[in-house]
């Protein structure tokens, strides 16, 4: 599903140069269900947003569906981005001035199809994450919990084939992480959908496939 | 995708109201005086009663005359008018030709009162040029300005003036010490109306002296009235060859040697009172034109910056919303689409604003009477010009920060960042 091969990140600076990830190699298979843990600090989020095609690698290459996508200009990352990865934050990063239903819907305003369908795609998306009372309050309306359902819902509504959560329970209590987790589980058990999920919750990583460790930007384990 | 975008450009200007405002009360403000001054220009400029045929009719409005030494500007005299403009009536692609005077004052006392009037001398044709709205009566003839009757013209206000209100045709008005008997009462005709407005209208040839006959400079317009507005470049090439043969006749060839004018239209012959006298100008009016676009660019250009500013900190503040449509596929360019219709969401918002307010400021000079017999209106084509000035707003205080927010990576503007 995923290939990364000898991927580095730098970050420069007038000053000081930081290395963020360094020679990164890592093969996830479709329908996989990864963990990346490790110390704050070590590049697990910056991992994370190379393989979401948000940042670009300062050496090495990545690869979705086995192709490289090195070279790709704004508009077909764009498009990739668009239909085959969905993302999960840490914050939320819900659009305020936006209700719930129009949150959801923003993946699909980028894709050829009619009002009426996307509202049909938003709707059943906020059923699955169990928000369909809720459609149209304001984010701000929502707890915690219900607001990470909503950007998970964002997250499916366009069925990506890979999910990118970055710490999606970090800012939740115990048992809204669980039923956030739950969710995710449901949806790679189910849909088949490949995950990869960053976070700080060993008991999170262990009901995942696989645990990626990184320590000061290199891959451990 | 539009309706998406409206509802977030509404959610965004009501979320920052100050911000909202300071945006809104700059672009309303610097629409509204662009509005004002457009229509002020329209109401002097466009084809209106009595210039009804404006778009076909040309001036000649100023003459200079120049020699080594020596250079003189003013409007033109009857010698050269008579000599080598009038005769341009007997073209095929010119109606007639007109000849007035510029606007004086003269003075009347009636029953101890002293009454200031506006007084233009005018030929016969004068009338058939122009379209004046008589009340009452008609206006004399080229064949009474020929045998120097003494004849008038007044409009409605000096009828009441001079006779309470009366019909005044057959009546008889005494200004600057000479008597006229009225045959006709006119609509009042605005001070803006360049070549037509006046009190009262008598016979040229009712002048106190005849020395008016050889002069080259005096107080003399001619009005040419095309047949078509497509003869006018035509006509405009005629006069400048009668100009050239005029200059071979000049009363007094040891001071002056050339003379330089134009057959303009009236913007035209406004614009050439700003230029340096005693050089051929092609084309006047385009560089009127082109000042008054560098005065109205230089008044946008303030609230421009300051909008431009505005948005700057908006998209700072809009940076995790930016950040999370571009994670979920939108490429730079569809957010600068966005973006620019949300700009010009404001800017419409700001348009309207201003045109209440150029309503206002109208009505306002309208009623004070600041400018006498002035009715000045907003039509729709001065409302097209401020839709056109609001468009031009808002896509251009859109530009840079939209390119600002293109150049923001995804990841970037998750962090909050800008570019």
């Amino acid at each position: 599903m995923i290939h990364l091969q000898q991927v580095g990140k730098l970050y420069r600076t007038d000053r000081v140069e930081t290395t963020a990830l360094d020679n990164i190699n890592l093969e996830i298979g479709k329908g996989e269900f990864i963990s990346v843990m490790g110390p704050s600090g070590c590049g697990k989020s910056t991992l994370l947003n190379l393989m979401g095609l948000l940042d670009e690698p300062s050496s090495g290459s990545v690869a979705l569906d086995g192709k490289a996508i090195d070279g790709y200009g704004d508009r077909a990352l764009s498009r990739v981005r668009n239909e085959r990865i969905g993302f999960i934050f840490q914050q939320f990063h819900l659009v305020p001035d936006l209700s719930v239903v129009d949150n959801v819907e923003i993946p699909l305003l980028y894709r050829r199809m009619s009002n009426r369908e996307r509202r049909k795609a938003a709707l059943a998306a906020l059923d699955r994450v169990g928000l369909g009372s809720r459609t149209h309050h304001f984010p701000t309306q929502l707890s915690g919990g219900q607001q990470q359902r909503v950007a998970i819902a964002r997250a499916i509504v366009g069925r990506p084939g890979l999910l990118l959560a970055d710490e999606p329970t970090g800012n939740l209590d115990s048992q809204m992480g669980d039923e956030i987790m739950g969710i995710l589980e449901d949806l790679n058990q189910k849909e088949g959908t490949t995950i990869v999920m960053v976070t700080h919750d060993p008991r999170m990583a262990d009901k995942t496939h696989r645990v990626v460790r990184l320590f000061d930007g290199r891959q451990v384990q | 995708m539009i309706k998406n975008y409206l509802k977030v450009a509404l959610k965004v200007l009501s979320r920052r109201k100050f911000f909202t405002f300071i945006s809104l009360f700059g672009i309303g403000v610097t629409l509204m005086v662009l509005l004002v001054a457009t229509a002020l220009l329209d109401y002097v400029f466009a084809a209106r009663t009595p210039e009804v045929h404006a778009d076909r009719m040309l001036g000649v409005y100023q003459l200079t005359m120049q020699g080594k030494d020596d250079t003189e500007t003013a409007p033109p005299g009857y010698a050269f008018l008579d000599r080598y403009v009038r005769p341009m009536a007997k073209l095929p692609s010119v109606e007639r030709v007109a000849l007035v005077t510029g606007s004086q004052t003269v003075v009347s006392y009636l029953d101890g009162r002293k009454i200031q009037s506006e007084l233009r001398r005018a030929d016969g044709e004068f009338w058939r040029v122009l379209a004046f709205d008589f009340v009452e009566g008609g206006p004399y003839t080229v064949a009474d300005d020929e045998a120097g009757h003494f004849l008038a013209v007044i409009s409605e206000t000096t009828r009441d003036r001079f006779f309470g209100g009366q019909a005044a045709v057959g009546k008889t008005i005494e200004v600057d010490g000479q008597r006229f008997r009225v045959v006709g009462v006119v609509r009042d005709v605005p001070v803006l109306r360049y070549s037509s407005s006046a009190d009262l209208w008598v016979p040229v040839t009712t002048a106190k002296t005849s020395a008016y006959k050889e002069e080259w400079l005096s107080g003399f317009y001619a009005l040419i009235l095309a047949r078509s507005r497509a003869d006018l470049p035509q006509i405009k090439a005629e006069f400048q060859s009668r100009l050239r043969e005029a200059e071979r006749h000049l009363p007094d060839p040891k001071t002056f040697q050339h003379l330089y004018t134009g057959a303009d239209t009236l913007f035209e012959g406004v614009a050439r009172m700003f230029l340096p006298a005693g050089k051929a100008v092609a084309n006047p009016g385009a560089r009127l034109r082109a000042v008054l676009l560098a005065l109205m660019l230089g008044f946008m250009l303030l609230p421009t910056i300051n909008l431009v500013n505005i948005n700057l900190s908006r998209i700072l503040d809009r940076a995790s919303e930016i950040g999370v449509r571009r994670a979920f596929g939108a490429s730079s360019r569809t957010l600068v689409g966005q973006f620019l219709i949300e700009n010009l969401v404001l800017t419409l918002i700001g348009a309207a604003i201003g045109l209440v307010l150029a309503l206002g400021v109208l009505h306002g000079f309208n009623v004070s009477g600041l400018i006498p017999q002035a009715h000045f209106a907003l039509n729709f084509r001065i409302f097209f010009y401020g839709l056109a000035i609001a468009v031009f707003f808002g896509l251009f205080s859109g530009v840079y920060p939209a390119w600002r927010m293109s150049k923001l990576r995804p990841v970037q503007a998750l962090r909050g960042r800008s570019a």
